[in-house]
């Protein structure tokens, strides 16, 4: 395995590391963790068996090196609302959300990029101007402004699509628009600015000057260099997958895992937020590994530089 | 504003209207009207945030003495969007400071020793890059319970890891100028040379970044209080509003509407302010 690779996945290791940790500060933190995670109204019994289990009477390093053992595990106590393993809870949600997230973000890939590439390829023209200030406005609308506009005119008003629920296909249109718009608005105007760039290198006027044809300077010199910056933005939108849907589930009430850490902070459910922050962190750091495979890919330089470093 | 102060020649405001577009112009004049708003809260407010009145429940917009209309207890949405722009405000300037001091003073350690500190540095911001912003909030309220403070320190870590990317690699490139070793050459202290000389030189793209934290740390707070879980009842912020409103979504959406055109116009004013400026002030940044 190349170098650069290990040397990337024992930093996400590392990472997972800190965000355990994390929990477990602000655990110890805010109480005894046995009424905390069990409920103030738990048997004295239970209590003190949970005190045992968790070893909540030794020194704070064996507590520590003790959690640690346990999340691996995956092991993160059960929900004092259903009584059921927290992981399971999380799991289970995570299939709801997919069904959101994913078509959002193909729509943001498949609106925001070729929309910023136009832009950036017909600059000053109105297209331009109109992409320009339609994606200011995607991204500084909050998503629960634009989810309730939408609902009002939809759902109220004119009654063509239902307010909340997920009963029908149907029920995701609204959500998934909600949740696209604004990343359609940050990425056409980062691939715009990004190809603007490459469109200034000097490489491209040597392109354009052997004579090649427009399309193909497009396609095999400016667009391959331009996708490196805007991977990155797409790592960050892959990694969101999972968490990105906090607002947007809650305003359409679908049971999905953002409808469940508002739920759980809500109720506080500690042991569902402890597991729902180690899967959220999980996915952000294996999206974030799998854009720097893809650096690797896409530009040999980068691959060559990080291995020398 | 220094509007007023230097005018001796007669172009000031002729120069003003040449060198501000037209939309900037609008943005500025919309921010001035809000900060004005949260300044004198407690003078405009027609009457107090929770003051009732049974008989002029869900009152539509354009009711003489509830302008605004008036929410499903009675209460004016006027004052309460009055007192709601103040405490977001506040809420977000305190924030936006807290962050820009916290991350520019780790960019400046990290500058300064190199070497470990910068390798912690580096690994909290990946910490940060590991989990969004909101799902850390939510857990830390979750485990703490909400509190105006505890929202506006949490709200504090929001963006310094761009602020200390931005100071420490300004002032590894300020050091190697001749002003930074000169002044060490002199004899002084490090807190001396980077808060009297660096800091002063790297102030306007770390102002310019605010303007771009500023906006997010907005949306972020109202998207706590929308989900209920930021700002508490009987306080109000423009979020906690909306997410009220939204109860009633059929049957008074001027509840939920009036706080949503404020947020909205609050952050489109300061994204193209913020934009201008960068242009203008700072090419180095995108």
């Amino acid at each position: 395995m190349p170098k650069f690779i290990l040397a990337k996945l024992a930093r996400a290791f590392l990472t997972i590391m800190m965000v355990m940790t994390f929990a477990f500060i602000v655990l110890r933190l805010s109480g005894d963790p046995a009424q905390v995670l069990l409920g103030p109204d738990a048997p004295l019994d239970a209590v003190i068996a949970f005190r045992e289990r968790w070893g909540l009477n030794d020194p704070i390093w064996k507590q520590y090196l003790a959690y640690l053992t346990q999340i691996m595990r995956l092991d993160f106590g059960v929900s004092m609302r259903s009584q059921t393993p927290a992981i399971n809870l999380v799991l289970e949600r995570v299939p709801a959300t997919l069904a959101l997230t994913i078509p959002a973000l193909i729509l943001k890939l498949g609106i925001g990029i070729p929309a910023g590439v136009y832009a950036a390829l017909h600059r000053g023209s109105l297209a331009d101007r109109g992409v320009i200030m339609l994606s200011i406005f995607g991204f500084t609308i909050p998503s629960f402004v634009l989810g309730l506009v939408l609902v009002l005119i939809f759902a109220v008003s004119l009654t063509w699509l239902p307010s909340g629920g997920q009963d029908t296909y149907w029920h995701a249109v609204l959500p998934i628009i909600t949740l696209s718009i604004g990343g359609i608005g940050i990425l056409a105007r980062f691939s715009r600015s990004a190809m603007i760039e490459v469109l200034g290198q000097p490489y491209i006027r040597t392109a354009m000057s052997k004579g090649l044809p427009w399309r193909d300077v497009v396609w095999k010199h400016a667009l391959p260099n331009a996708a490196v910056p805007i991977v990155t933005l797409v790592g960050f939108m892959v990694g969101a997958l999972i968490a990105g849907a906090v607002v947007v589930e809650s305003i359409f009430a679908w049971p999905g895992v953002g409808r469940l850490i508002v739920i759980s902070v809500a109720n506080r459910d500690l042991a569902v937020v402890q597991a729902l922050l180690l899967v959220i962190a999980a996915s952000m750091v294996i999206a974030n590994l799998l854009v720097d495979v893809a650096y690797g890919l896409l530009d040999p330089r980068l691959r060559s530089k990080r291995a020398a470093h | 504003m220094s509007l007023a102060i230097a005018a001796p020649k007669p172009g000031i405001f002729t120069r003003l209207r040449l060198k501000v577009p037209f939309l900037i112009a609008v943005a500025i004049v919309w921010l001035l009207i809000i900060v004005f708003v949260a300044v004198f809260a407690d003078v405009i407010r027609p009457y107090p945030i929770s003051q009732m009145n049974l008989a002029h429940r869900l009152a539509p917009m354009g009711t003489p003495g509830y302008w605004l209309g008036t929410d499903e207890l009675g209460r004016d949405v006027l004052s309460r969007l009055i007192q709601s722009i103040r405490v977001s405000l506040v809420i977000a300037f305190g924030a936006t400071i807290l962050s820009a001091v916290f991350g520019t003073a780790l960019g400046f350690l990290a500058a300064q020793f190199r070497g470990w500190v910068e390798h912690v540095v580096v690994a909290m911001a990946d910490f940060q890059a590991a989990l969004p912003f909101m799902i850390m909030s939510l857990a830390v309220l979750a485990f703490f319970g909400s509190s105006m403070v505890l929202l506006v320190c949490l709200m504090g870590f929001y963006g310094w890891e761009r602020y200390a990317r931005i100071a420490r690699g300004l002032a590894i490139s300020a050091s190697a100028q001749g002003y930074a070793s000169a002044v060490v050459q002199l004899g002084a202290k490090p807190s001396r040379v980077y808060l009297r000389h660096i800091l002063p030189n790297v102030a306007s793209t770390l102002i310019v970044s605010m303007t771009l934290t500023f906006p997010e740390v907005i949306l972020m707070e109202s998207g706590l209080s929308f989900l209920g879980l930021g700002v508490q009842p009987p306080e109000s912020s423009l979020g906690n509003m909306v997410g009220f409103g939204r109860e009633y979504l059929t049957r008074a959406p001027w509840i939920m509407l009036a706080p949503s055109l404020v947020i909205v116009m609050t952050t489109l004013s300061i994204s193209l302010l913020g934009d201008w400026l960068r242009d203008r002030l700072d090419p180095t940044i995108r």
